[in-house]
């Protein structure tokens, strides 16, 4: 039975460079998927598209390439990415650029275009927003509209003959599940194979999630040289039975209980995952070990896809800032409290600021407790450290509650230091449904 | 006995939602976890954290179950206040949990 290796060399936007190298040179890959894209980073992208026509695609879009292109060149894997962000024409024709600097030829980059649904708002002012009482209409500042599109592109894109496909937005899974759909010949309407499909992607979107990320705790769940971690690659074949494994020789830990973790992470409802492919079902999912660092993955199927398509929706939602000073030595948690205190009461005597936030790191600002209950047995910290977070409209306002925090220094509890200060405008993300049908897929296609 | 001796976890997130899993190292242990890991004792247990539902999913072949909690992550990670705005510790806490065998 034919059967294809695919790995994943990134799992968002500032994941590290090199796994993709390990991966290219010794993981005998037939594609290499990189996901780079998180909710707000394309309207982020669409900001400096808006500045710069030829901006607009994933900051380390040159940084990965450079590493990239030679070795997937060399070895005869295709490449498919979303770095291509709110700009995939600009990103094809960087890409096209850097193959010419790197001698390569006879290689065809190929964009997908169509997710950016912003010049249509209009038809969609009366739907409801997802995540809140709302409508579209009421959102202000709206910088850019995404849909999250499926595989079908990235399909037509191999079948044209490409070696590198980019698109802008479209659901993570669907970069794994395209090159499977593709070597395989599977029909869009195999729900339960697109399933099947749906779940590798969705095991390998998170690049080292699967293989040893985010999972070791010493002595309970231990992770080999977290330092030298193997990003995954999955072996799939034909009848969508699937292995996930990482190259050998590599940290990391591939096993029944780092794919558990990854197989439930922002699932919601395992029977119903919903993507723009289909609606895949996960409940039924169980692993199997075969071999060292290689797990069996069988169980999913999915049903028929529905008519909608979930659109992302970036925002200007005004301004947050954040600051932090540390206290440390004896006394430091009533220092800290009272400097807290004292915040608080500046806050709400000269501020008419609703949206603020102040807690201690390293007592309460991951988890609410209150500052009556103190520590256990009285143990006294090492050191602790402020931090307010607050939100307005009005940038001034938090430059000024930032200003606060700094005048402690001179001003605050006794003996505090290590001053840091964030503002930044915040981009923020909604989201509505449209009809799939409104989604007009285009291609841009560099040759070299 | 904590439920971090018993299970493991991690935390996920979509918006202002925000998904702990809960997965039995020893699947024996699942019907046990089941019968005090509920929807209501997760609910409680963050009541401070999350301000809407708290619905469980089952997931008996892998012996794991999946909380869903809205109205988690102080209106949306692009939003929050939070230092930790996705809420990914937040399944370390869960971990002390009690669990009476």
């Amino acid at each position: 039975m034919k059967t294809i290796r695919i790995g994943s060399g990134a799992g968002f936007g500032n994941d590290r460079i090199n796994p993709s190298a390990v991966l290219l040179e010794k993981g005998n890959l037939d594609f290499l998927c990189l996901e780079c894209l998180a909710e707000r980073t394309i309207a982020i992208a669409q900001q400096l598209k808006n500045l710069n026509p030829n901006e607009g695609y994933n900051k380390y879009l040159v940084d990965r390439m450079q590493k990239i292109l030679p070795l997937a060149y060399k070895n005869h894997v295709k490449v498919i990415t979303n770095m291509g962000a709110a700009n995939v024409g600009a990103a094809v024709r960087k890409v096209a650029e850097l193959a010419k600097q790197e001698g390569i030829t006879g290689i065809k980059i190929v964009g997908v275009e169509g997710d950016n649904v912003s010049d249509k708002l209009e038809n969609y002012k009366d739907a409801d927003v997802i995540e809140k009482d709302m409508k579209l209409k009421d959102i202000k500042g709206v910088i850019a509209a995404n849909a999250y599109i499926g595989c079908q592109p990235i399909v037509e894109a191999l079948n044209s003959g490409a070696d590198i496909v980019i698109t802008g937005r479209c659901s993570d899974p669907a970069l794994f599940l395209g090159p499977l759909v593709y070597s395989f010949n599977w029909s869009m309407d195999d729900y339960d194979m697109i399933g099947k499909g749906t779940l590798v992607g969705h095991l390998m979107e998170c690049s080292c999630q699967v293989s040893g990320g985010n999972f070791c705790i010493p002595g309970l769940k231990d992770v080999e040289c977290l330092w030298n971690i193997g990003y995954p690659y999955a072996d799939v074949s034909e009848d969508g039975t699937a292995y996930i494994s990482k190259v050998e020789g590599t940290g990391g830990r591939v096993d029944v209980q780092t794919c558990t973790e990854q197989l439930m992470y922002e699932i919601h409802d395992p029977a119903r995952y919903i993507t723009p492919d289909c609606v895949a079902d996960f409940s039924a999912v169980h692993f199997e070990e075969a071999g060292k660092d290689r797990v069996k993955v069988m169980g999913a199927t999915g049903k028929k896809k529905t008519d909608t398509l979930k659109v992302s929706v970036g925002y200007k939602d005004g301004y947050m800032g954040t600051a932090g000073l540390s206290f440390g030595g004896p006394k430091c948690y009533e220092r800290t409290v009272l400097a807290a205190e004292t915040l608080e009461r500046i806050i709400q005597r000269d501020y008419k600021l609703k949206e603020y936030k102040i807690d201690i790191i390293g007592y309460n600002s991951l988890f609410p407790r209150d500052y009556s209950i103190g520590f256990p047995n009285g143990a006294e910290p090492l050191e602790l450290r402020l931090r307010v977070a607050a939100k307005s409209d009005n940038r001034e306002t938090i430059e000024l509650i930032a200003n606060e925090v700094d005048t402690f220094t001179i001003g605050g509890p006794a003996n505090c230091g290590g001053l840091e200060r964030n503002v930044k405008e915040l981009v923020s993300v909604l989201s509505i449904l449209i009809p799939r049908d409104d989604i007009h897929i285009s291609y841009v296609t560099e040759e070299v | 006995m904590k439920l971090y001796e018993l299970a493991h976890s991690r935390t996920g997130d979509k918006g202002d939602i925000s998904d702990i899993s809960v997965i039995a190292y020893d699947i024996k242990n699942y019907d046990l976890l089941k019968e005090k890991v509920t929807a209501e004792a997760v609910k409680e247990f963050f009541k401070d954290v999350v301000h809407g539902d708290v619905i469980r999913y089952e997931m008996p072949c892998v012996g794991a179950l999946n909380f869903v909690m809205h109205e988690a992550l102080g209106g949306g990670v692009t939003r929050s206040l939070n230092l930790d705005a996705h809420g990914k510790c937040l399944c370390s806490y869960l971990g002390e949990m009690e669990i009476d065998r």
